[in-house]
């Protein structure tokens, strides 16, 4: 029943981006994000696209995998589009009733929808090209200097790896939970909402105890092992950047640069040639 | 009331790139009555397959009927179906959650809307029939023993009254004396109650004392559904798929190797304790007759 979540999911390929240091991934993921924000106008959208197509391709992992990322938050993205096609003040291009669209609403909801939806298919290509652990480690490098002014980053680094890597757990074992209760005619659906409520008690007291049960048990396992955080601990698979990452580096930096210049410089270059002609 | 599984099978992920085969054409008749072993090595189906039984999955293709009714035709009351078909899942006791053991036990007869009495009366007698005693009724189940939260897990599906119990590994995880009681305890059920029962094991020394069919399960279809001696015949085969005939099986088979006349049918030990003892007893006979 859970088990079609694909948010946060790895997909297993052969590629460059695969391949990349995950700080790379990282850095370049939140710069994207930022970059959605910073750009103006149709031509910057249009290099983010052209971004995007390009890591994607790279990337190896089919389109509809990302798409898939994408179905979690079609209703976010629908209430987005539908409040600031409607209630933004401006020039009015359609009257239905009571409810107006005006030209600056469109305008929005168009550059709303965009950017939401680039920045989840641009953050779910990072979850899909990177292991939760080769993230928390990137994040952990990159938060080291943090070290010093008494901030547990290794310790914080840990807690993320160890809850990503139960999500999946947890949610099997809802599953069974879930269905162990419905062989004994539980009822989950109907009724009213303090009765459902009420009906989620026999799935979550179970459920609770069960994550209750692997905490202490993976921190036994840990104690047995001699496991004290991060002072001098060293890593399987240190991250050392290679030639690839700096060019990966070159290649959003130029990104960056495009982008930004397209926004500023297209609408006057336009302007000027319609002035031309 | 019996049920009959035609060509069921079932995909897991279908349509997309990890899709995996589970079921293969499975097809089945369960009659009334019968105390069956599923057997199966881990991934052989066998979870998913006693899933279908009550419904909680449903057949990506084929049909399932209980009783005579398609279980996945509109209006089929699946509440009355998961009553009658009684599931006990791979350990169970994580599935308890009241604050003790005789509400819990009420949990499932509550839910088909039966008056307090009743309920409470079909959770005293179910918790009878797991044997436990009196005294920890009113226990919160998380301070009893691994054992014991597991005959309460199983009275919590007895108290339906089902007419088919499924009881996926029942004795997973637990000790060898705790594994003899709990089979024998399911066993004494079958008897007084005379349900339906289905064990599902991986191991054949389980299931041998008790069953009286053994459906072996292979990569999603079934490779053998016979009475025990006949599917151990196949011991061989039974090695390739990962799984054994029972150890006894395998000393009666040495024997008759090295030229003692011993039948190899036996599948419990007290059988081959028998067979062992007449062959003597055939022996000091032609003894006395020479």
């Amino acid at each position: 029943m859970l088990r079609d979540i694909t948010l946060g999911q790895y997909y297993q390929a052969d590629s460059v981006i695969h391949k990349l240091d995950p700080r790379v991934k990282l850095g370049t993921t939140i710069i994207f994000i930022i970059s959605l924000f910073v750009f103006q106008g149709a031509w910057g959208y249009a290099v983010a696209a052209l971004f995007l197509a390009l890591v994607i391709k790279l990337s190896k992992v089919p389109f509809q995998f990302m798409v898939k990322g994408m179905k979690a938050i079609v209703f976010l993205l629908l209430i987005t589009v539908i409040f600031n096609l409607f209630l933004t003040p401006g020039e009015p291009l359609v009257t239905v009733w009571k409810l107006t669209i005006t030209k600056e609403g469109l305008r929005m909801a168009v550059f709303l929808s965009i950017r939401l939806g680039f920045l989840i298919i641009g953050s779910s290509v990072m979850t899909l090209t990177t292991t939760p652990n080769q993230l928390t480690d990137g994040l952990e490098k990159m938060l080291k200097p943090l070290n010093k002014i008494k901030v547990p980053v290794h310790e914080i680094a840990m807690m993320m790896s160890i809850a990503l890597r139960f999500i999946p757990i947890l949610m099997e074992e809802t599953d069974k939970i879930m269905k162990a209760q419905l062989a004994r005619c539980a009822d989950f659906e109907s009724g009213n909402l303090i009765k459902k409520a009420k009906s989620l008690v026999p799935l979550l007291v179970p459920l609770f105890i069960s994550a209750f049960r692997r905490a202490n048990d993976l921190a036994m396992a840990m104690e047995a092992r001699c496991y004290r955080g991060g002072d001098n601990r060293t890593k399987m698979k240190p991250l050392h950047y290679e030639k690839r990452d700096y060019i990966a580096y070159a290649i959003v930096a130029c990104y960056v640069i495009l982008g930004i210049a397209a926004g500023k410089l297209m609408p006057l270059l336009v302007s000027g040639i319609i002035q031309l002609v | 009331m019996p049920i009959i599984l035609d060509k069921v099978s079932h995909v897991y992920g279908q349509d997309t790139a990890m899709a995996v085969t589970a079921l293969k054409n499975v097809s089945l008749v369960i009659p009334d009555g019968q105390f069956i072993g599923l057997i199966g090595h881990t991934g052989s189906g066998k979870s998913t397959l006693v899933q279908h039984l009550n419904g909680l999955m449903k057949a990506t293709s084929g049909s399932i009927y209980f009783n005579g009714e398609d279980i996945d035709a509109e209006g089929f009351d699946k509440k009355m179906l998961r009553s009658k078909v009684g599931l006990v899942f791979q350990y169970p006791e994580h599935q308890l959650f009241e604050t003790d053991v005789f509400a819990d036990v009420c949990f499932g007869p509550k839910n088909l809307g039966l008056s307090k009495k009743e309920v409470e009366l079909r959770a005293y007698e179910a918790l009878k029939l797991v044997g436990l005693e009196d005294a920890y009724f009113y226990q919160s189940p998380f301070d009893l023993s691994g054992g014991q939260k597991r005959r309460v897990a199983i009275a919590g599906v007895l108290a339906m009254k089902p007419e088919v119990l499924v009881l996926d590994e029942p004795t997973a995880g637990l000790d060898p004396k705790g594994r003899d009681e709990i089979l024998d305890q399911i066993s004494r059920l079958k008897k007084e109650t005379g349900m339906t029962v289905i064990l599902v094991s991986h191991s054949m020394d389980d299931v041998a004392k008790y069953v009286e069919r053994i459906i072996v399960m292979n990569k999603g279809s079934v490779m053998y559904d016979d009475a025990p001696r006949e599917v151990f015949r196949h011991y061989q085969e039974l090695e390739q798929i990962g799984l054994a005939a029972p150890q006894v099986t395998y000393i009666m088979k040495d024997l008759q190797d090295h030229g003692y006349d011993v039948s190899d049918e036996a599948t419990t030990i007290e059988k081959a304790k028998e067979e062992i003892k007449s062959w003597f007893a055939r022996l000091s006979a032609v003894g006395k007759g020479r």
